[in-house]
């Protein structure tokens, strides 16, 4: 026991259970609640706002103009389902629907996150 | 005499970095061929960080960066692309200086080492996620990636802590 577990090393396992304590609780308590729209932006600029609750497929350009994702949204949630890059984590991705949930295509730059309306005028009073 | 005799440890350090160089590689490529897929990019086992904890421990620190640095280079050129490199040597370098600061500082033995790399690799990861898509709502999924960090720098840690205990000794020059 002692070759593999030194007194500072009780320390460091006491913070990460701490630590897994807190991530527990904002899991169960904290987490956000689902969104109603998604919110793609392009390399840091905002592409477009697209409402949950409407069942469509979004093409997404890159910089060139050609299409080189498509989102789609159905029974609420987004995913993506087409993606030019030769990885595809994209696409691997589970649906999105809760506030703040986000799916990534790094090598386009393309973020799509999941935004609510309720939740911007909460942030526009804290403001 | 003496001479000669550092000169062959010289070569046996040599023939071991490249023993564990190759040995990483191959960690690499079987994590490719896992086809595991967690819902979350980046959340991976990590198995080449039992090659880097085993020859931080047993050879040195220089030489567990090295190892570190040309796995990533080459895998990335084997079996991944631009993007992958990139990544990668985020998490690694990030992982690498936490573990360092973990084993050198606080005197930490391989689980915990392990397991503050585990995380700083996602952490590193997410950064340069962050970064190149100029957004920071990535940072959503900082919890689950620091939890999948613990869980798999815990195991990997458990693995390489029994290598270094029971072959460790072998490795001398």
């Amino acid at each position: 026991m002692k070759k593999r577990f030194g007194k500072n090393d009780f320390i460091f396992f006491g913070i990460i259970v701490i630590l897994l304590i807190g991530i527990l609780v904002w899991f169960y308590i904290l987490r956000p609640t689902s969104g109603d729209s998604v919110t793609i932006t392009i390399d840091g600029e905002v592409y477009g706002v697209y409402s949950l609750e409407e069942e469509q497929e979004i093409p997404i350009p890159n910089k060139n103009g050609e299409i080189s994702n498509i989102l789609l949204i159905s029974s609420g949630k987004a995913k993506m389902i087409e993606a030019d890059c030769p990885d595809k984590l994209c696409m691997n991705q589970n649906s999105i629907y809760r506030n703040n949930e986000n799916i990534v295509c790094l090598p386009n730059r393309v973020v799509v996150t999941v935004t609510s309306k309720e939740s911007d005028e909460i942030d526009a009073i804290a403001k | 005499m003496r001479l000669m005799q550092s000169q062959s440890s010289f070569r046996k350090k040599t023939a071991y970095m490249g023993l564990f160089l190759a040995l990483s590689l191959i960690c690499s490529y079987v994590e490719v061929l896992i086809p595991i897929n967690f819902g979350i990019p980046g959340v991976k086992l990590g198995l080449t960080n039992i090659v880097i904890v085993l020859t931080m421990y047993c050879i040195g620190e220089k030489e567990a960066l090295g190892i570190s640095v040309l796995r990533i280079l080459l895998s990335g050129l084997l079996f991944g692309n631009l993007f992958s490199v990139l990544f990668s040597l985020a998490g690694g370098i990030l992982s690498f200086f936490v573990m360092v600061v973990g084993k050198r500082f606080l005197k930490l033995k391989c689980i915990a080492v392990s397991t503050s790399g585990g995380i700083a690799h996602n952490v590193g990861q997410l950064l340069v996620a962050a970064f190149v898509v100029d957004n920071f709502s990535v940072f959503y999924y900082i919890p689950v990636l620091i939890v999948s960090g613990v869980l798999t720098g815990l195991l990997i840690g458990i693995i390489a802590q029994e290598l270094v205990l029971r072959i460790g000794k072998l490795i001398k020059f």
